[in-house]
């Protein structure tokens, strides 16, 4: 097997035993990237030397008897989290030239256990998307498919892990981020509850729905990263202060015993994609096998989560991005009358449409007159959303469904009609509204040779639980070890 | 309810946005139609409903009044389009 291959479970075996170095990984890993990054695209920032350095610091560490679960192992970064002294774009041209000048807590976490970091990963630009098509930079392609979108916001992420190009990555969830592009990309991805991981240094989307998360090529991946990003940070006000089970003992017995709730608006949705339905089916099969307990249960209000959240969303991102104004970082356009005038040309330049247009929606339906009607009204939806889901987990312990309705579309087929580009979040984004965990698990190929993930959600603060059960699911199956072809 | 292009032009201007013409226009196209979409919750009934800001409820966490370590000026300073020795540099603003 080839070292770019290993999971981190197995790379951690190998590093404590001494059978391979941290250098030895890392430079594995950096000349897979130089194999197929060209055709891949998914890494906006590399530091190749900075990696081979916090290798060997690692492997000092390994030495000494001192390493952690991540000690050595190469990951990937969602541009959109701040690392100090590494350019931090958010996909955006406007921070083109950004380097931060502190760690977000999730780097002060994985750099404290001893992880390489080897660079930054390509996204929707401030994580606008789901098709990683609105990145300023480039266009990042699916592993399986190179015709393919890889997901997103997350796609640079959810790709470099397909393609060997980092053992584990960090992605970030505000509507569906994590979880959609691991389903395309065939890796697994974890959104936690909102306040399980913190939000310090992450650049602010949405700020009452954004999380980080783990994307990994196994369930057991994520867990060992949520372990170490997990915890209270009293930078983030909104970091919940409960204590972190170690979630990779992935203790329990998964789906015996459990009941499984199948949301009835999700599973006999129109316009579900028959490759994914039979997958469901598949999935289903598989559960009941396991010794889990089927129940039909209905969220009701279902039908109005994407317009709910598309208000929801834009109105908190036309604020949060009301700070790029060309003052103290950004690139600031010059040729300018004045400082109203700076402001507009900075921010008109700076931004792509998809970022444009969500900025004007939420403006739009924050001012005067509208808010009532939009952000008003959305936000009483939410509150009836978030009961569906304490209804639903009255009846069954987690919700089993598809990640997203179809397989990954086609590159460039979606790009001129933002609205059936927001449809596509129809089963991810009511979790970000709620505050739920949901983990993305891959259940299956499409007769094209793409990959489909099966979701699991669960009431706040279950992520142990989900964890288990994907993994029982995981070991059940075996889709996780299925690679493409590159 | 429908948005039309002066509408849109407005509103972009309230979010420091200048957008040329033939943006405009795509723009406030796209934006009818999500916005026609959005009209969808007018199905829902919420009367009596308390509207959800943040899904996992918080209080204001607090902590003591005291000096702490911050970011350090020319670290603060170092990503600054145009600066001097202490402070970020803006176009004159009272003439």
């Amino acid at each position: 097997m080839n070292l770019y291959d290993l999971t981190i479970e197995d790379a951690h075996q190998q590093l404590i035993r001494g059978e391979v170095s941290a250098v030895a990984l890392t430079r594995a890993v950096l000349a897979r990237i130089e194999a197929v990054e060209p055709r891949i695209q998914a890494y906006l920032t590399l530091d190749p030397e900075g990696a081979l350095e916090q290798a060997a610091a690692a492997d000092r560490r390994l030495a000494a008897g001192e390493a952690t679960p991540l000690t050595g192992i190469p990951l990937g970064i969602k541009d959109v989290i701040c690392t100090r002294d590494m350019r931090t774009t958010c996909g955006s041209r406007l921070l083109e030239n950004f380097v931060p000048p502190y760690e977000a807590a999730v780097m002060e976490r994985l750099k404290a256990a001893g992880a390489v970091i080897l660079g930054k990963l390509n996204m929707d630009e401030f994580a606008m998307g789901s098709s990683t098509e609105n990145s300023a930079y480039q266009i990042t392609r699916n592993p399986w498919h190179l015709d393919h979108i890889p997901g997103g916001s997350s796609g640079g992420s959810a790709a470099a892990v397909a393609a060997g190009m980092c053992l584990g990555a960090l992605g970030s969830d505000t509507g569906g981020s994590i979880r959609q592009p691991a389903s395309h990309c065939g890796v697994v991805g974890l959104k936690p509850t909102y306040g399980r991981v913190s939000r310090y240094g992450l650049v602010a989307f949405a700020s009452s729905l954004d999380q980080i998360g783990p994307m990994a090529k196994s369930v057991r991946d994520c867990a060992l990263l949520l372990n170490t990003i997990s915890g209270h940070d009293e930078r983030d006000s909104t970091s919940v202060p409960q204590p972190v089970p170690d979630y990779a003992t992935l203790a329990g017995n998964g789906f015996q015993g459990l009941r499984v709730g199948l949301p009835r608006e999700y599973h006999q949705a129109e316009g579900l994609d028959p490759d994914v339905r039979q997958a469901m089916a598949a999935a289903i099969d598989t559960v009941r096998n396991l010794g889990a307990e089927t129940v039909e249960v209905s969220l009701p209000h279902t039908a109005y989560a994407v317009a709910a959240y598309y208000i929801i969303a834009p109105c908190e991102a036309s604020s949060n991005l009301a700070r790029y104004d060309g003052v103290r970082f950004g690139v600031r356009s010059q040729d300018h009358a004045d400082m109203p005038d700076m402001f507009r040309r900075t921010r008109t330049r700076g931004f792509g449409a998809e970022v444009q247009r969500r900025i004007i929606l939420g403006t739009y339906a924050l001012s005067a007159g509208y808010y009532d009607a939009y952000y008003g009204k959305a936000s009483q939806v939410r509150s009836l959303i978030v009961d569906d889901f304490r209804r639903a987990f009255e009846t069954c312990d987690v919700l089993l469904s598809p990640v997203a309705p179809t397989p990954a579309f086609k590159i460039g087929e979606k790009t001129d009609d933002p609205l059936t580009m927001y449809m596509s979040d129809v089963f991810t984004l009511s979790a970000n509204l709620a505050g739920i965990p949901g983990i993305s698990v891959p259940c299956g190929l499409s007769s094209g040779g793409l990959p489909i993930g099966l979701q699991i959600m669960g009431p706040h603060f279950s992520e142990d639980r989900l964890l288990a059960a994907a993994f029982h699911f995981e070991q059940q199956t075996d889709f996780h070890r299925q690679k493409p072809e590159l | 309810m429908s948005i039309t292009r002066e509408e849109v032009r407005h509103v972009a201007g309230l979010a420091r946005l200048d957008l040329p013409d033939d943006v405009l226009d795509t723009m406030a196209q796209q934006l009818d139609g999500i916005l026609n979409y959005m009209e969808t919750l007018n199905r829902v009934d919420t009367e009596g409903i308390a509207p959800t800001a943040h899904a996992v409820s918080l209080t204001t966490p607090l902590r003591q009044d005291e000096r702490r370590p911050h970011l350090d000026r020319e670290a603060a300073l170092a990503n600054a389009p145009e600066r001097d020795e202490e402070t970020f540099l803006v176009p004159r603003v009272i003439g």
